[in-house]
């Protein structure tokens, strides 16, 4: 599936360079520089650092739907009217809701935080920090090292298992509708 | 309960020790429990120290359509109607005749009781029920093709074989050293059932364990050799195991050899049906009697959902905290959850109440267990206790065995002492996770001791409560051949055939029977009893059959005792053994003189033969319920 899907996204990628404005320009006049292209007012698309997209597999996603609906009612109790029931009853619905997603979600995968340090504490990050475990906010300037504030130690998963899966198994049904004989 | 009688003598033997081979690579543990099984394993290291075992996380089916490996394999196996699930929803990844075993089945089962087969190890030591027989689920419709005990333990058995057979293609179960476990009550022919069922999934090189015996090798293998500092020459470890049915136990004592320190088992209990489900099913009620008082009743499927909720709140109760009550909810069973939910609360002072006084009461050391009148009418079912107080069955247990240290060298016995003294305890098993449990029982304990002047038990620690049985037994194997302790005691209860007294027939009365004793109380393995010289008569060719009994206190019986009379409870009859002599070179329906030989196989396991008085012939006795 996974295959497929970058398969067709390339696809799409490479329709969208060859239809792109500029790449016709450049087959039409091959001797035209890039330097010319941005001073005639013509945006280039920089091949490179196209962005590959793709889908991501729903498969995972519908499973566990599926598991926090039946250990948590997750769907059940989302798709209910709050304001018709007393604060009471949301607070017994919102305990099956939490007991049953944690049980769920740490049986199915784990988690760390990002950073150890103390929210509220200072935080030093090198120049060539993970930009994709940190976000800076705030004050941004210059080229780093950085040192600045925890203001959330973040989270990362780790261990993510999902149940395996037979052929021909429609996981849009999130779950069975139950009928008592 | 049926014995035919096989052939030639000493097939199993020569298979057992020739299926010894060169590819083993792995020791494997197989805790196959009454409500979770577990496998662990470790590779062998075959010079050095021995490997810390690993858990195998077994694939099941959790939903349709969808295998999940996880740690443990609930015991529960349901047998679906055919509309129900379309072939391809409830397929395994291996070929499984009964595929619906594990998480998924016990889900299902609680929405379709009927359906759902549980607890199969129980019915496996009932020795009135025919173990072969297909009578599970109890209570099934008519279009169920039911299961015997014994067909379900295998199919749990194939199960476990097959996951492991996918994480490790190359290394097929049957060629690794498997130790399966059983409950230290566990009679011969439970054990037996239990044997071949692994035999007929091929794993004809699979030895027993006991499962407090395994609890303790766990212990063991945590505290690697600093294990010998902590407990000392004539200590003795009493060994709890509360599982989630069942409830074993076990003596061990620290003993002496060459200089070195060994581990001997001198005492099991009863097999008791009492554990963890019991206390939440009882939490349950509680609270169910409390909304009842309410004005609200609860439908039989709110039960079920309640009882896993008591069983989160049991454990947060009595733990080491401040918690004093923990709010319960009975999630409905419509999509509105709001609307439909019960709640309710537990407290602290109800789960000391109901769980703690009524299961772990504090009793006096000789407490007698209590028993119920039984009712003339009753249906079959697993004969649960009558008494459910622990404590109770301990005393009984510790008051019985007694005599057990007499003659154990380095065990020091107090002569005014009316109940085994044990030094150490070490708690197994999923209800020993609240601590409210085991501070009692050992507070319980402790009490006994101070009023014989004893010194109070030290608790053993550090054991996975839910794997160390399927840990300790991949332990096991692999310090079986080696260097490491291994706990010694051979059988733990002397065995008996019944033999009608000689004298004339009073009419209406039955013929006393007098106990004639073929195995002596703790036969080690490999060994055989010496040939008592009673000679019984037998016809070949036609199915006879014998009483046999068993005394798990009687120590100085050797074979050829024979007792015309024993104190009540000292001796328990077992589900008799029917033989029939295959004719081999004799005539059918000639009579031949045999002798009974015992003898304790390589597997632990006991066998009985009929050996021919005067001729070569002998008929291994199975305790075999096929016909």
């Amino acid at each position: 599936m996974e295959l497929n899907t970058s398969f067709f996204s390339r696809i799409a990628i490479a329709c969208k360079i060859i239809f792109s404005k500029a790449y016709a320009l450049s087959l039409l006049n091959p001797e035209t520089s890039s330097v010319q292209a941005i001073e005639d007012g013509i945006i280039l698309e920089p091949i490179e650092t196209v962005s590959t997209l793709k889908h991501t597999d729903q498969e995972s996603a519908l499973q566990l739907l599926a598991i926090l609906q039946k250990e948590g009612r997750l769907i059940d109790f989302i798709n209910e009217d709050v304001s018709a029931f007393s604060d009471d009853q949301v607070a017994a619905a919102a305990r099956v809701v939490l007991a049953g997603v944690k049980k769920a979600l740490y049986q199915h995968m784990s988690f760390a935080p990002v950073s150890d340090t103390l929210v509220g504490n200072n935080i030093h990050l090198p120049a060539d920090f993970d930009k994709n475990a940190y976000r800076l906010t705030g004050n941004i300037t210059g080229s780093g090292p950085f040192n600045g504030t925890l203001v959330h130690k973040g989270w990362k998963v780790a261990d993510l298992s999902l149940p395996q899966l037979a052929d021909g198994i429609d996981l849009h049904v999130v779950a069975a509708a139950e009928v008592e004989l | 309960m049926r014995v035919t009688v096989s052939e030639t003598v000493s097939e199993t033997l020569s298979e057992t020790v020739s299926g010894t081979v060169s590819e083993t690579k792995f020791s494997v543990g197989i805790d196959l429990g009454t409500t979770h099984c577990v496998l662990a394993y470790a590779e062998l290291n075959h010079d050095g120290e021995p490997n810390s075992p690993e858990v195998l996380a077994i694939g099941q089916l959790i939903a349709p359509g969808q295998v999940e490996s996880l740690p443990a394999l609930c015991s529960f196996l349901y047998l679906p109607n055919e509309a129900e699930f379309d072939t391809h929803q409830i397929q395994l990844p291996w070929p499984q005749a009964h595929s619906m075993i594990g998480n998924f089945a016990r889900d299902l089962g609680n929405k379709t009781p009927n359906r759902i087969i549980s607890s199969a190890k129980s019915w496996l030591c009932q020795a009135d029920v025919d173990r072969r027989s297909a009578f599970l689920p109890l209570h099934a419709p008519d279009d169920v093709q039911k299961l015997s005990p014994y067909q379900v333990s295998k199919s749990v058995l194939q199960h476990m074989q097959s996951a492991w057979q996918q994480q490790k293609p190359d290394s097929p179960l049957h060629e690794q050293q498997v130790v399966i476990t059983v409950p230290a009550s566990f009679e011969p022919s439970a054990r037996d059932l239990t044997l071949d069922a692994a035999r007929e999934c091929g794993l004809h090189n699979a030895i027993l364990l006991e499962e407090p015996q395994a609890a303790l090798y766990s212990w063991i293998a945590q505290n690697d050799s600093d294990w010998r500092q902590q407990v000392t020459l004539g200590d003795v470890i009493l060994v709890v195991d509360i599982g989630g049915g069942t409830t074993d136990l076990s003596l061990i004592a620290v003993t002496e050899e060459e200089g070195a320190l060994q581990l001997t088992r001198v005492a099991v209990g009863d097999h008791v049906l009492l554990g963890g489900d019991n206390m939440d099913l009882t939490l349950a009620h509680v609270v169910n009697r409390k909304l009842a008082s309410q004005g609200t009743r609860l439908q039989p499927w709110q039960i079920n959902g309640l009882t896993h909720a008591c069983r989160a709140a049991k454990e947060t109760l009595l733990a080491d905290n401040d918690t004093q009550q923990v709010p319960l909810v009975v999630p409905s069973r419509g999509s509105s959850l709001m609307g439909g939910s019960l709640s309710s609360e537990l407290t602290r002072g109800e789960v000391s109440q109901v769980l703690i006084e009524g299961f772990f009461p504090h009793v006096e050391s000789h407490a007698k267990v209590q028993k119920r009148a039984k009712s003339a009418l009753s249906t079959i079912s697993l004969p649960f206790e009558d008494d459910p107080a622990i404590t109770r069955h301990l005393a009984n247990f510790l008051t019985r065995q007694q005599s057990a240290l007499h003659n154990i060298p380095g065990v020091n016995v107090k002569e005014q002492a009316s109940f085994v003294h044990p030094t150490g305890i070490l708690f197994n098993g999923g209800v020993a996770k609240a601590t409210g449990v085991t501070q009692r029982m050992l507070e319980v304990l402790n009490n006994w001791l101070l009023n014989e002047d004893a010194n109070p038990v030290k608790e053993l620690q550090g054991i996975d409560l839910d794997q160390a049985v399927a840990k300790g037994a991949s332990y096991y194997a692999q310090v079986r051949d080696g260097s490491g302790v291994r706990i010694r005691g051979g059988t733990a209860a002397a065995y008996y055939v019944g033999i009608e007294s000689a004298m004339p027939a009073i009419p209406g009365m039955e013929p006393p029977i007098e106990a004639y004793c073929i195995a002596p109380f703790g036969m080690e393995e490999g060994t055989q009893a010496q040939l008592p010289s009673q000679a019984f008569a037998l016809t070949v060719g036609e199915p006879v059959q014998f009483r046999l009994f068993e005394s798990k206190i009687r120590r100085d019986d050797h074979a050829g005792t024979r007792l015309d009379y024993w104190d009540e409870g000292e001796i328990t009859e077992l589900a008799p053994i029917e033989i029939t002599l295959s004719a081999e070179h004799h005539q059918g329906g000639q009579v031949v003189s045999v002798q009974l030989q015992a003898h304790i196989n390589e597997l632990g396991t006991l066998e009985l033969r009929a050996m021919e008085q005067q001729g070569e012939t002998s008929w291994k006795i199975s305790f075999d319920t096929r016909n």
